[in-house]
């Protein structure tokens, strides 16, 4: 008796929803790169779901693809603010209006 | 049994989810995004996909978190306002995507489809199988993913180096 593939899309929908909302709501700007890996999360337990429920390891692949893209957004994203907050002294996103017009 | 599980494994990595977006503090929300990792680590483990469980575990929560937490207190921002003023946004998107969400499920009376017969379990084990995939079928892609992991670490160390913002 195995969990039905409907209960990981909805978690996986729930929290998607969770980290679009904290990337829109919070003001700094690690706590919305967190976030964006809130929403990296829920794209994975989706695909190792399917994964699971269709017997195709391919989906497994492609977590394993969006983790190495995770940590190249995480290296990049976590210079760019030590460079920001060297600039600014601040992580505040609403200090950043530089391209704003 | 197996419902069970995955209802504590759900719970836990919601409200972990929730505490990381509502925690005013940034070393607390990272800390509850562990929390998340670490379970969601333990429903891969649930799904038989150990390889990505354990992957999980070495580079979300050893790698990548210790990075967060690296730049949380080398930084040390105190004091800072917590929410932005696009929850009217948030609000907007977030209802939009959870309504669709619903009316997804509802209209299409919540089935997926039904798994192809013959393809269960792989005889090898999880680890073994991914590999040969990775190294047959995805042999470009991951390929792809060296060069990015590439110009992802010449990227950061650029990035970080004193005088980078000031040259101009």
């Amino acid at each position: 008796m195995s969990v039905p593939v409907e209960f990981y899309m909805v978690l996986s929908g729930l929290v998607f929803i969770i980290g679009l909302v904290g990337v829109l709501v919070r003001k700094n700007l690690i706590i919305i790169l967190l976030s964006i890996e809130l929403m990296l999360n829920a794209t994975n337990i989706n695909f190792v779901a399917f994964s699971s429920h269709f017997g195709n390891l391919s989906g497994q692949v492609f977590v394993f693809f969006a983790l190495t893209v995770a940590a190249a957004e995480v290296a990049v994203g976590l210079a760019i603010i030590i460079a920001l907050y060297r600039h600014h002294a601040s992580i505040n996103v609403d200090d950043f209006r530089l391209l704003k017009w | 049994m197996a419902t069970f599980v995955f209802l504590y494994f759900a719970a836990v990595i919601v409200m972990a989810a929730l505490l990381v977006v509502v925690v005013r503090n940034p070393i607390y929300s990272a800390l509850s995004l562990l929390v998340m990792f670490f379970h969601v680590a333990g429903l891969y483990v649930t799904l038989h996909a150990e390889f990505l469980a354990a992957i999980q575990i070495i580079v979300y929560a050893g790698a990548i978190l210790v990075l967060y937490l690296f730049v949380v207190m080398l930084l040390n921002v105190k004091r800072e306002e917590q929410f932005n003023r696009q929850g009217p946004v948030a609000l907007f998107l977030g209802v939009v995507l959870l309504t669709e969400a619903v009316l997804l499920t509802v209209s299409r009376g919540f089935t997926v489809g039904t798994p192809s017969p013959g393809r269960e379990g792989p005889a090898v084990g999880n680890t073994e199988s991914i590999g040969e995939l990775l190294y047959s079928t995805y042999l470009f892609p991951f390929e792809i993913a060296s060069l990015i992991l590439l110009v992802a670490m010449i990227g950061a160390v650029i990035l970080s180096k004193k005088g980078i913002m000031e040259s101009q």
